[in-house]
């Protein structure tokens, strides 16, 4: 059943290799049409399930039916008999999103296809692969490539496209025969908008369209239209001027990079000036600075681009200009350039390059809103994305009326040299502005926050209710329900992933013991609900809303150790003496029952007040002493206590709308629970270590190159501190001598610069790096890792896992012990982290501005940087940081003049540095219904000209309701 | 792993197989009149000959003789051309003198060695072209060569290697499989008795997958038997038949 041909094939691996591999055609492969009769298609179903070698649970062919119906209903007016559709490799790659529709069913997609869409995208490849798991859309993948009958040679002076083209007509054809020697006829259309492909295909008998035709023939296919990308061939686009250089050939690229002249690097658009970004040069870690249309030429955010250094006279620096762009025609692009012109001093240049090519894009879909458009009813629109990194994008739409209220979902096509703008088309609406909702859900897709209901099979794998710990449960685990165990956590949290104990032993040493829920009993490696949650990666938090990483039976109820309920857990116990050195650390699965659920504030009243005297108290006041001394010892040891912002929204409990903002406040119960965390962690992280030395999973804090900590140096030293941020232990020491009593929120300030410069810590896999590098800087432990919130994040399941193997409680699986995999898993949930950290920001933005819909509030801030064109200035109330923009009107009497040296902005004679305080005026500004903006206007200093009267105080009170809270803990 | 997708979500790898499909076998016996025994297999790509000399006398120091035993003797090799790269493989380096080491602690088990007591028997073994899987089709071509030798075995002695993959085992793996970096376990087995001469493991696989992977492997052995049995019954039909129109 095999005829074995051999093909040869080039490569260049350094000097020019010849490939020999084999390559067998094969005359089992189907059609996938359940109207064929001639191909026997139980031959691969028989000879994969026989008992001997039930190996390939792979093959579509497992189920009985094929995937390509018998008449399909015809809807197309092209071609009104019932057919087949066959797509080619570019409709594929432009068309995914028309092709993901559910109207679009019975296709053949060709391996040739396949093949070549994974060459070209992998997000492409990614959705064309869900796509053909769907068996609701009747699509077949034809292996053309290894049937004998529609394998094609390449021909000598062939390209490899033009071969691939053949070998899809050849399919095609054979598709066409195939099929026809039926009674009921069906026939096959092949798509593609190559011309002469068209040309060869309707040459050889083959039915053939371009998409646009197809679709438009369609009856049903009103709102696939507006779906459909952008035609980029030749013929329709060449008009009009031409703005932005022309893209290097990828040859020509990779051979550049190769010699040096070129660097290759991923592209990052600046938040602040669209006319900005920096270039992270892949081969050296540095940034090199791009300014200006003609330099940028074309590159989007996340696009990986080779770049050209420009000769050192023209190095620039950032404009320290904070600009959007409010450009109203299409060819003012030039006229942008000149903002930005200006000489730099010498000691100011950075490194700077302009974007010769686009090696890959990496473009996605993107949310945001239509621009109000002057013609009402043109069908040509522009699309205002709401990540302000990405530009606009010019979109075609018939239903701009409708959209004109509405959250969208665009995705760019092409960006022609003729095009100010890229070109893209229309995908989904997701609601109205403004609506909580649909602002929520903008948040969650910008941030890739997977926040879909769970489906059913993952639910499947959950306990069935009612639940109770049966014996086998028992088997490997300890008894402590007798115990005195409390949990504390913040008000409302219904998630409690930990609770503590502390007893006095006989021998005068403390017993402590921490338990964390043990979920990993209820996930187990493999299952649906293990994927969901590996993908998910952790818990979101948004003000309003929590986006659960495991379905609420689990996170809320049967995980969550709350009081006078038996739970599982798993325990580390540690024997310690009176000045909190460890003496022995156990761990050990276990069942406890917890006495009481407290919050840091009962806690600490419990502490505090000397007439209690029960067990429980006696318990926390042990934990309470016994964590000062661990705190102590840590930031001897240099642990960093690092500032940032983080606000509570009290919210009305009707309207879900923000009534007041508090900054969260800290107790020293907080510090006690988190202190115990970290020991558990370290303990963990150790025994893991020890056990798996190539495949634990670990959490490292790199530190931060000397370069980082300048701002802060600089910022410092204006007000005369010199800092030492040679080691971690130094940097605190002068973070704590930093105090200033004319300014009391100095210190914090300077803290939270400093957080701005650590870099972020990250999960890793123990064999995947030298052991040099495994340093936890902020918190200046050798070893770190993630053990106590295995209910909102994933890597703690892993560490569950293993700890379990570790103590011989549960039994290791393939993937636990293989280091690739579990890397490629950080990678994953370090990118979820990061955006489920994003997406949090994001939403205290967004009720931060529902707060302010209705106010307008003086408040006192301070200066965090002075910026060419504005002022940063951080409200400490709100914890938000807002840009005072200067000299906006040119007509004003008073000017700024900003120093470069000192880092200082003059008008009259009023002069403002880093760190000074200021009152500001906040408001909505209403002027872009997109992007409502966070308005800040000077109050005081006063300024004539510039400044603004005080606005009178406008409060509302009103109930107060408390937020799903979030854990603050490292 | 990178870039390439070793099995495809249609169920095939990447030369057109599928998980546990062998690669074509072709084999013949006898291929030269002066070694006692011969013969030259190909599966896929790799290409192995095998001259089989003996039972003869211990030749060299008559130390190494044994009293009790013959004494197996194995010289594996690679032709400088055997690879995409011409390269000059001087004998006796690590990786030849490892495999040749291989080949004879498998062929001391399987030869019935207490028949030759104080004797020799020779088996060399040149790899002309090689695509992955060297030490199996060299099993396979030396047992091959000993039954034209008309050396007692215990049983023909069938190796096949499987490669792991998407949590699915892979039979006979090629070169490009097997610089995968994957795991890649290597079985050699007496077909009829199932017992395991020689088995050896390459790169880490968890436990609970290795009777899976082992269980595709051995299916792979007992294929290749198959298919050897063949070869050696027409081989010894045409030989008979030669012989008796001479007469």
């Amino acid at each position: 059943m095999l005829t074995s041909k051999v093909f040869v094939k080039k490569t260049k691996r350094g000097g020019v290799l010849k490939v020999v591999r084999e390559h067998y055609l094969r005359d089992d492969i189907t059609c996938g049409s359940q109207h064929c009769t001639k191909c026997d298609h139980n031959v691969n179903v028989e000879t994969e399930n026989s008992p001997e070698t039930d190996i390939d649970s792979y093959n579509v062919g497992k189920s009985k039916t094929q995937p390509l119906v018998i008449s399909p209903p015809s809807n197309s007016e092209l071609c009104s008999s019932s057919h087949y559709v066959i797509p080619d490799t570019n409709v594929v790659l432009h068309q995914i999103d028309v092709l993901e529709d559910e109207s679009l069913q019975n296709f053949i997609i060709l391996q040739t296809v396949i093949d070549e869409v994974k060459h070209r995208s992998l997000p492409a490849n990614k959705r064309l692969k869900d796509i053909l798991a769907n068996s609701s859309k009747h699509f077949y993948t034809f292996c053309n490539e290894y049937n004998s009958e529609t394998y094609v040679e390449r021909e000598p002076g062939e390209s490899s496209n033009d071969r691939n083209d053949r070998a899809i007509r050849t399919a095609a054809k054979w598709y066409t025969n195939h099929l026809q020697e039926y009674e009921k006829d069906i026939s096959i259309v092949l798509l593609t908008d190559d011309n002469d492909n068209r040309t060869k295909a309707k040459e050889a008998g083959i039915m053939s369209f371009t998409v646009h035709e197809y679709i438009k023939s369609l009856k049903n296919g009103g709102n696939l239209i507006d779906r459909l990308a952008w035609k980029s061939s030749a013929g329709t686009q060449q008009e009009g001027k031409l703005i932005y250089p022309e893209h290097i050939a990828t040859s020509d690229i990779l051979k550049g990079v190769k010699s040096g002249k070129y660097l290759q690097g991923s592209f990052m658009a600046s938040r602040e000036n669209y006319l900005e970004a920096s270039v992270n040069v892949t081969e050296s870690e540095k940034f090199v600075l791009i300014q200006g249309h003609q330099n940028l030429n074309r590159a989007v955010h996340s696009d990986i681009v080779a770049i050209e250094m420009l000769p050192e006279a023209e190095w620039s620096c950032p404009s320290s200009l904070v600009l959007e762009d409010t450009a109203q025609a299409e060819d003012d692009a030039l006229e942008d350039d000149s903002k930005l012109k200006n000489k730099v001093p010498e000691h100011l240049r950075q490194p700077t390059g302009r974007v010769v090519g686009i090696i890959k894009r990496n473009w996605r879909q993107y949310c945001g809103i239509l621009k109000p458009s002057l013609l009402k009813k043109g069908t040509k629109h522009l699309f205002v994305p709401a990540e302000r990194r990405i530009p606009k994008i010019r979109i075609e739409t018939r239903q701009a009326e409708d959209l004109a209220t509405q959250r969208i979902i665009v995705a760019i096509d092409s960006w022609p040299r003729s095009s100010r703008y890229p070109q893209g088309h229309f995908v989904r609406k997701l609601g109205n502005i403004g609506d909580k909702g649909a602002e929520n859900e903008v948040l969650l897709l910008e941030h890739d926050v997977p926040h879909q209901v769970f489906s059913e099979k993952v639910l499947s794998f959950l306990p069935k209710m009612p639940w109770s710990i049966t014996k086998e449960d028992m088997k490997h685990r300890k008894d402590l329900r007798d115990i005195v165990v409390c949990s504390v956590d913040p008000p409302g949290c219904t998630d409690i992933d930990d609770a503590l104990h502390c007893r006095l032993l006989d021998n005068g040493n403390y017993e402590v013991g921490v338990h964390i829920a043990d979920v990993s009993h209820f996930i187990r490696p493999g299952t649906a609900l293990d994927e969901e949650a590996a993908n998910r990666g952790t818990t979101v938090y948004l003000t309003d809303k929590r986006i659960d990483m495991v379905p609420e039976l689990l996170s809320s109820n049967l995980c969550s150790l709350r009081c006078d309920v038996e739970r599982l857990a798993f325990t580390v116990i540690w024997e310690m003496t009176e000045d909190a050195k460890i003496l022995n650390t156990s761990f050990t699965k276990s069942v406890i029952n917890s006495k009481a659920s407290l919050m840091y504030s009962e806690a600490q009243a419990r502490i505090d007040d000397k007439t209690m005297n029960d067990e429980l108290t006696l318990s926390l006041r042990g934990l309470n002493k016994l964590a000062k001394l661990l705190k102590q010892s840590r930031i001897d040891a240099g642990a960093l206590c690092l500032a940032s912002t983080e606000v509570r929204f009290q919210v009305d409990s009707e309207t879900a709308d923000p009534i007041d903002v508090q900054t969260k406040k800290l107790l020293e119960t907080n510090s006690m629970v988190e202190e115990f965390m970290l020991l558990a962690n370290i303990s963990v992280a150790k025994k893991i270590l020890e056990e798996f030395p190539n495949c634990a999973l670990l959490r490292r804090h790199p530190s931060p190159p000397p370069s980082n900590f300048e701002p802060v140096i600089k910022a410092a030293s204006s007000k005369g501190f010199i800092m030492d941020c040679s080691s971690n232990k130094n940097l605190a020491e002068s973070l704590n001598k930093a105090e200033f009593d004319e300014n009391p929120y100095f210190n914090t300030m300077l803290r939270i610069m400093t957080t701005r410069c650590m870099m972020q810590a990250v999960y890793f896999c123990s064999g995947m790096l030298p052991e040099s590098e495994y340093v936890h800087y902020g918190l200046a432990a050798a070893i770190y890792t993630h053990f106590t919130s295995p209910i909102r994040r994933y890597s703690d399941i892993i560490v569950h896992r293993l700890l379990a193997v570790c103590i011989g409680a549960d039994a290791s699986y393939p993937d636990l012990l293989e280091k690739k995999k579990t890397q490629s898993l950080c990678n994953n949930l370090n990118y979820r982290h990061k955006m489920a950290q994003y997406a949090g920001r994001a939403s205290v933005n967004l009720h931060t501005h529902l707060f302010f819909k209705t106010r307008v509030q003086d408040e006192d801030g301070y200066v965090l940087f002075v910026r060419k064109n504005a002022l940063q200035v951080l409200i400490p109330k709100y914890g938000l940081e807002g840009t005072l923009y200067l000299n906006e009107n040119k007509k004003s009497p008073t000017q700024f003049v900003y120093n470069e040296e000192q880092d200082t902005q003059t008008a009259g004679d009023v002069v403002f540095h880093v760190f000074d305080h200021v009152i500001i005026q906040l408001s909505i500004d209403r002027s872009n219904v997109q992007h409502l903006k966070l308005a800040i206007n000077l109050v005081k200093p006063q300024i004539p000209g510039f400044s603004v009267a005080p606005a009178s105080q406008v409060d509302g009170e009103k109930e107060k309701v408390g937020p799903p809270s979030k854990k603050a803990r490292k | 792993m990178a870039g390439l997708e070793l099995l495809s979500d249609q169920g095939f790898r990447i030369d057109g197989r599928r998980s546990h499909e062998l690669r074509k076998i072709q084999c013949r016996l006898g291929v030269f009149k002066q070694a006692d025994g011969s013969a030259y297999i190909e599966q896929g790509n790799t290409k192995v000959l095998a001259a089989v000399y003996g039972p003869h006398e211990v030749k060299g120091s008559r130390a190494k003789m044994l009293q009790d035993k013959v004494l197996v003797n194995c010289q594996y090799s690679m032709a400088t051309f055997s690879t995409g790269e011409r390269k000059r493989r001087p004998r006796g380096d690590r990786k030849s003198t490892e495999m040749t080491m291989h080949l004879k602690q498998t062929f001391d088990a399987a030869i019935i060695t207490n028949l030759y007591p104080r004797s020799q028997i020779d088996i060399y073994v040149e790899v002309l072209q090689s695509d992955g899987g060297n030490y199996c089709a060299s099993v396979n071509a030396a047992t091959l060569a000993l039954i034209d030798a008309g050396i007692p075995l215990k049983d023909y002695v069938c190796a096949c290697s499987a490669g792991f993959v998407n949590d699915t085992p892979i039979v006979d793996i090629s070169y490009l499989e097997e610089s995968g970096g994957g795991p890649e376990l290597i079985v050699t087995i007496l077909p009829k008795s199932e017992q395991i001469v020689f088995l050896e493991q390459n790169s880490r696989l968890h436990e609970d997958n290795l009777s899976k992977v082992l269980d595709v492997a051995s299916k792979g052995c007992k294929d290749i038997y198959a298919i050897l049995d063949r070869a050696v019954r027409d081989h010894v039909s045409k030989v008979s038949n030669v012989a008796n129109t001479t007469e």
